[in-house]
């Protein structure tokens, strides 16, 4: 029965690997709308998604956080990408399945998904 | 929404935006009552007696973006289909206290669902907030309380993947113990 005290455990371990580096300059960043539009959509196993997936691909120069409203609830979930330099991109009616797709060809090679864009569902 | 972890997650954001350090979520099942009781405690702003008043109305928000708020109203509406009721308390500058109880067998209770998920997420959102989830089944609880887990990990983030991951662990095994599931 695991209990905190694995934590210690988890301390030691992680003492080596520790990137202190915990700040978005520089990064691209993902938002992910988690108001009340958003969750009843399904944006947790969106963001979880995205956490997950990042850290399996080792990318350390992502980072995922979370917003409230972005005004446009009929299009939730929203994930927003802002990549240093370039303009924002919004993607609409997410998914956990479309989130390969975005960090594969958006995050990792500059291409942005355009079929799951805003602009895609106007 | 469909599982209650969803709407404790909705709620949970309200607390975070009236600036609360410590927010604490109690599910507490007695199937002796066959009731399921949720509580989201805050230590955050509050709310005066005149916006108390209206909070669960859907018209009432304090965003901008829209003119209504729907997270409230649907919780209420969520314990009310399930035989339940729903109640908020709140004191300006000392917090908000948001209660739902729902028939524990009522066929129109949904199901607990994914707390792993819910508690991580709002570690995500803002680790420096104390957050505590403590469930009760029948007189047997489990807590767990992020100050806590934070003396044991040092100076490692409470937020960094690996520890999210079995603090997630902890909750799903612990409440596993408690009813094996749901």
């Amino acid at each position: 029965m695991k209990s905190l005290a694995e934590l210690a455990a988890l301390r030691e371990k992680m003492k080596e690997q520790m990137n202190l580096r915990n700040d978005t300059e520089g990064k691209i960043r993902v938002v992910v709308g988690m108001a009340t539009c958003g969750i009843a959509a399904g944006a947790r196993p969106v963001l979880q998604s995205f956490a997950e997936q990042v850290q399996l691909r080792k990318l350390s120069n992502v980072s995922v956080s979370q917003t409230g409203c972005i005004g446009i609830c009929r299009l939730e979930p929203i994930v927003e990408v802002f990549v240093p330099g370039k303009d924002k991109v919004t993607y609409v009616k997410m998914s956990p399945d479309k989130v390969s797709r975005i960090i594969a060809e958006h995050l990792v090679n500059g291409q942005v998904v355009a079929e799951y864009t805003i602009g895609a569902a106007q | 929404m469909n599982e209650l972890s969803l709407h404790i997650l909705d709620i949970s954001y309200n607390s975070i935006s009236a600036g609360a350090s410590r927010i604490e979520i109690r599910v507490t099942e007695t199937k002796a009552d066959d009731l399921l009781v949720v509580e989201i405690l805050d230590n955050g702003s509050g709310m005066s007696p005149d916006f108390l008043e209206k909070a669960a109305d859907p018209f009432t928000t304090t965003r901008k973006t829209r003119r209504v708020g729907l997270g409230l109203p649907f919780f209420k509406m969520a314990a009310e289909q399930a035989g339940g009721k729903f109640k908020i308390e709140s004191s300006p500058g000392k917090g908000t206290t948001v209660s739902a109880s729902f028939g524990l067998s009522h066929i129109d209770r949904m199901p607990l669902g994914n707390m792993p998920d819910t508690v991580a997420t709002l570690i995500m959102a803002k680790p420096e907030i104390e957050f505590i989830y403590e469930r009760t089944v029948d007189g047997a609880r489990f807590k767990l309380d992020t100050a806590e887990a934070k003396k044991m990990i040092g100076d490692i983030p409470i937020n960094s993947p690996e520890v999210l991951e079995m603090l997630r662990e902890i909750i799903f095994q612990n409440e596993k113990e408690l009813c094996g599931g749901a």
